[in-house]
């Protein structure tokens, strides 16, 4: 190879440009056949439903035969095994073992996943198809004052009552709750100190601890002294609500670009400052989503509120004093009555829950994703993982030093993106 | 030379999967296939980055694929062992034969493909969890190949590799703990163990420092006996020290890549045919 | 001549912090420890005010199984709401595990992008795991109640019936409602989203590069994922599991709902009757006098120093694993 070493001259870079400016080959005009590879083929599509069909009549005709079960579910309990058998079986013959089992495993993977979507499905269906009868004007607002619940009688009262009571001490538990939680993951995150391990800690304990010893600690903290309210259950909430956005907001905090923190501090602003003006705004969106999800989750409590507001039947819009009522404790109350038209009520109060609740998640889950784009932060995230510390982060943070030597001497290479660059 | 790949009708290279040691890896037995392209394209999404690649990669040679970056030798590389076809956007379009089977054939399983065609990346990724040992023998584990040879394959693909002498004491160690050449070479260990007909290298040796890259290199030169290397360098001194034939890529203007010029790998070097192989070779641009 | 190191001193960096630097970090400082201080509070409160209820039955307390907290010789204790607990989180966990890993796997290893081209199926379901979530419990647990129940009850029959050998599935009520095992499945369904949406996200972090070595080397997408993803999230696995675990602990509502409640120590998860700790307290709140109200907070101390160890167990596992990883 000649080695011509050395600085390139004008003309020797005309040269170069010259040679490179050739025509690259037309492009073929023959026309091009494009294949997509792919693991499962039309082909297999018919097997999968051959093997469907089939075992769907094997247990058809020995179903109602053979066994005690009855009604869709164990049905399907005695179809499922058959068909996984019998689809392993006839690509074992078709293919090889090997497909057989990846087949298999793949069909079983689906048939989770599946099993996990429906009671979602069916519950939405429950919840509307018992409360849409009921929900009138008339039950939204009004309360149960003066309704006298006999058999068969169709005046079921209303849910204004535990509507504001929801309204007033969810808004209460916020209040309280937010900014002490934003308070606390800044802490954690921005300020630290030596607690900082501590603290963290004890966010997540508290995090795993159920509502009702919540309720039950609020109980002997306020109720006892102070009696039944509104507030109590606030504060109660406030105690739900406080882990899930610390957390959340520690997640997000974490992942603003220490560059900003860094800028900022270089234009000599005092730290509240770099905080509320940078960091902050940075991660809105997942600040607003977590907020938004801690309060879904405070709206449906149901637990610590028996022992904090107690209920009531009548309006109390007063959240500082006198028992209150909310939608989740109304649901729970009313049930277990036995008159039709109280648990008619109830059905009424969980419609009215579960509305709110997919409110607050549907504007969650639009805003993490609309502003986060805009920011140019990951969208389409799970948002429940705004609600707990995720394993990405907790990776970086064991991330103490390099992993091997070479890592030390050679300089990252660009990492793997789904998308391969050409080369 | 025969290879164990059959060729009966849809199980073409699936049955040899099933088969227990002794029939399909021989010891003595040759194993290394010529690899051909026949107009080869590739896409991700609507736009083109390989255009008509027509490309024969003979047996018991070392061929190199050189050019400047993003002019597509990766994507090809890939397109060669199906691995191109797991970015979900992907499409192609031409052959691949393996000694005369197309890889691509619709009843073509591609894990018994990649079996057959190996591959060693740019980052080792050796199996952090499992020993060396286990490292090595973890082709055979995912393709069900049963042996009662385990320790002489183990030894065989390291020594191949050129890792017995350091590691023989540390078989048990794990495959993480080693140092980065230590760790690409057990990944080629790795990639041997199943005696495959190709194995291509993509940049092996360009996150490693110049001793373990020219032990590397070494291996490569001694495999190539039982292994048809297809190897992509950035760096042309390697393609040099290490190569049969050398194929150049480029691409131009966002155009997709092709190949400029391609043949052994001396008359490359000295007396390349088309101006812009001379330009590159002779470090002008690139 | 080369300077030894004992010549060279750093020198000492000093700052001063503005007041306003030094309100803001009292303020944050402030903030964590009152979530300390609340955490504390609440043991302390619960200890205080259990005490009555535990002088009154001592040690028993954890072995009574009745619930009789008036009168003149009232004799209580957790002993059937602490089993009834396990044994509902255990049943929970049976359900829930190996749906949700499969929810997980089917969402990251094989959901394709869109399906019919357009609908995009992995955005979709992810939604829909963190929906379920967000379902406040008492919906789960009318659900339930008015719509499961009647389908299980077919199912338990059947299985006391045919495998009634087995002791935890005989029959010793008359009706197979309300049963501690209609209440683990629901409960178990209450726990899937979490442990799926963690798990979906650890099988997400799996390293590129491993991955495609294995495929390299002709492992099928089961086979990967048996011997890729699998290792690799081991600790996250299990830390979701827990987190799902302290969910099922805790869970109040759902379980008060279905369950009808019985005292006696119940192994028999098919016949009617059970007790949970998080159900006993939403239950029996308010009856008792004040011992009652004493023994129910005694009850409450005793699930939040559970679901308090299992929370400290969980964290390690996971810190552990991650740290193992490097």
């Amino acid at each position: 190879m000649t080695t011509e070493l050395g600085p390139l001259t004008p003309d020797d870079v005309d040269d170069v440009l010259d040679d490179l400016s050739e025509e690259a080959p037309e492009p073929t005009a023959r026309p091009l056949k494009r294949i997509k590879p792919r693991e499962f083929k039309t082909s297999d599509i018919g097997v999968l439903a051959l093997s469907g069909l089939s075992s769907f009549s094997i247990v058809w005709i020995l179903f109602t035969q053979l066994t005690l079960l009855s009604g869709p579910l164990g049905f399907v309990v005695m179809w499922l095994p058959v068909f996984l058998g019998l689809y392993w079986f006839v690509n074992r013959q078709l293919f090889n073992r090997q497909v057989a089992v990846d087949r298999l495993i793949g069909s079983i993977v689906t048939v989770g996943a599946i099993l996990m979507m429906m009671p979602l499905v069916l519950l939405t269906v429950f919840v509307f198809q018992r409360g849409l009868p009921q929900l009138t004007w008339h039950a939204l607002f009004s309360t149960q004052q003066g309704v006298v619940y006999t058999p068969g009688s169709h005046n079921i009262g209303g849910v204004k009552h535990a509507l504001i009571g929801t309204i007033e001490q969810v808004l209460i538990a916020a209040v309280i709750g937010v900014p002490a939680a934003v308070l606390t993951a800044i802490f954690i995150n921005e300020v630290g100190g030596r607690f900082t391990k501590s603290v963290r800690t004890v966010v997540t304990a508290m995090s795993g601890t159920p509502a009702i010893v919540a309720g039950v600690f609020i109980y002997s903290l306020w109720v006892i002294p102070f009696g039944y309210s509104g507030f109590a259950g606030a504060l109660a909430l406030a105690i739900i609500l406080l882990p899930t956005i610390t957390r959340g907001t520690e997640e997000v905090l974490k992942v603003v670009h220490n560059d900003l923190r860094e800028a900022s501090i270089a234009l000599a602003a005092p730290e509240w400052r770099t905080v509320w003006s940078v960091v902050l705004p940075t991660a809105r969106s997942g600040l607003i989503t977590s907020i938004l999800l801690g309060i879904a989750v405070a709206i449906g409590e149901t637990a610590p509120l028996i022992m904090t507001i107690f209920g009531s039947q009548v309006m109390n819009s007063n959240p500082f004093s006198q028992p209150q009522a909310a939608l989740s404790l109304l649901a729970y109350k009313q049930i277990k009555l036995p008159i039709q038209s109280q648990i008619d009520l109830g059905y009424t109060s969980a419609l009215v829950l579960f509305i709110m609740v997919f409110a607050v998640f549907i504007l969650a889950r639009l805003l993490s994703s609309s502003l986060s784009r805009k920011g140019g932060g990951k969208s389409k995230r799970s948002i429940l993982s705004y609600t707990r510390w995720t394993p990405a982060s907790a990776m970086e943070r064991q991330d103490e030093g390099p992993e091997t030597e070479f890592e030390l001497e050679m300089e990252p290479l660009p990492p793997d993106s789904g998308e391969r660059d050409q080369r | 030379m025969t290879t164990h790949i059959e060729s009966n009708d849809h199980k073409l290279v699936a049955k040899s999967t099933d088969s227990s040691v002794g029939e399909s890896l021989r010891v003595d037995g040759v194993t290394a296939a010529e690899l051909e392209s026949k107009g080869v394209h590739a896409w991700f999404g609507e736009r083109m980055v390989l255009q008509d690649i027509n490309l024969v990669m003979e047996r018991t040679r070392v061929t190199a694929l050189i050019g400047p970056s993003g002019c597509g030798k990766s994507t090809f590389l890939r397109i060669l062992n199906r691995m191109h076809e797991i970015v979900p956007s992907a499409s192609l379009a031409g052959q691949v034969e393996l000694d005369g089977d197309d890889i691509y054939d619709p009843n073509q399983r591609a894990a018994t493909v990649r079996r057959h065609i190996g591959m060693v990346f740019q980052r080792p990724n050796p199996f952090p969890a499992m020993t060396v040992r286990d490292n090595v023998l973890s082709g055979l584990r995912f393709n069900r190949i049963r042996s009662n040879r385990k320790d002489e394959i183990v030894e065989e693909a390291l020594t191949k590799a050129g890792l017995w002498s350091e590691v023989r004491d540390r078989l048990g160690n794990l495959g993480g703990a080693l140092s980065g050449g230590q760790q690409q070479r057990l990944c080629i260990a790795r990639a041997l163990a199943v005696k495959p007909a190709v194995l291509l290298m993509d940049e092996p040796c360009s996150a490693l420092d110049p001793g373990s890259t020219l032990r590397i290199e070494q291996t490569v030169k001694e495999i190539a006996d039982e292994v048809t290397v297809v190897i992509v360098t950035h760096n042309m001194q390697q393609a040099l020290r290490v190569s049969d034939k050398t194929a150049f890529f480029l691409a131009q203007d966002g155009n997709p890549g092709y190949i400029v010029e391609a043949g052994p790998t001396s008359q490359i070097f000295e007396n390349p045919v088309d101006p812009r192989t001379a330009d590159y070779v002779n470090g002008r641009f690139g | 001549m080369a300077v030894t190191a004992t010549e060279i001193k750093p020198i000492k960096i000093g700052d001063r912090r503005s007041t306003e630097d030094r309100a803001f970090r009292g303020l944050t400082r402030a903030a964590g420890l009152t979530t300390f201080l609340i955490l504390v509070l609440i043991g302390i409160f619960l200890l205080w005010q259990a005490i009555p209820a535990f002088r009154s039955q001592g040690i028993s307390f954890f072995t009574n199984t009745g619930w009789q907290t008036s009168g003149a010789h009232p004799k209580f204790g957790v002993a059937s709401a602490l089993t009834g607990t396990i044994i509902i989180s255990v049943i929970a966990l049976i359900v829930a595990i190996p749906v949700s890993i499969a929810c997980a796997l089917f969402i990251n290893e094989y959901a394709p992008l869109k399906v019919l081209g357009f609908i995009p199926i992995k955005n979709f379901l992810t939604a829909a795991v963190d929906l379920m979530a967000a379902v406040p419990s008492i919906i789960y647990g009318m659900w339930g109640f008015f719509v499961l129940q009647p389908h299980m009850t077919g199912l338990s029959t059947w299985l006391t019936s045919y495998l009634g050998f087995i002791p935890f599935f005989k029959d010793s009520a008359v009706t197979n409602t309300s049963s501690l095992f209609i209440c683990g499945v629901i409960v178990g369904i209450m726990c899937m989203p979490i442990i799926t949406s963690l798990c979906r996200e650890v099988f997400s972090l799996t390293p590129n590069g491993e991955r495609e070595g294995a495929m390299s080397l002709g492992a099928s997408r089961a086979r990967v994922i048996r011997d890729v993803v699998f290792p690799f999230s081991k600790g996250g696995m299990i830390g979701s599991i827990m987190l799902g675990l302290g969910r099922a602990l805790g869970e109040a509502i759902a379980v008060a709902v279905i369950i009808s409640l019985a005292f006696p120590l119940q192994f028999h998860i098919l016949s009617e009757g059970g007790n949970s700790i998080a159900a006993l307290i939403a239950t029996q709140w308010g009856s008792g006098g004040s011992l009652g109200t004493s023994a129910l907070l005694a009850a409450g101390l005793v699930l939040f120093v559970l679901t308090l160890i299992i929370n400290m167990v969980a964290s390690r596992i996971v810190n552990k694993s991650l740290a193992d990883r490097r």
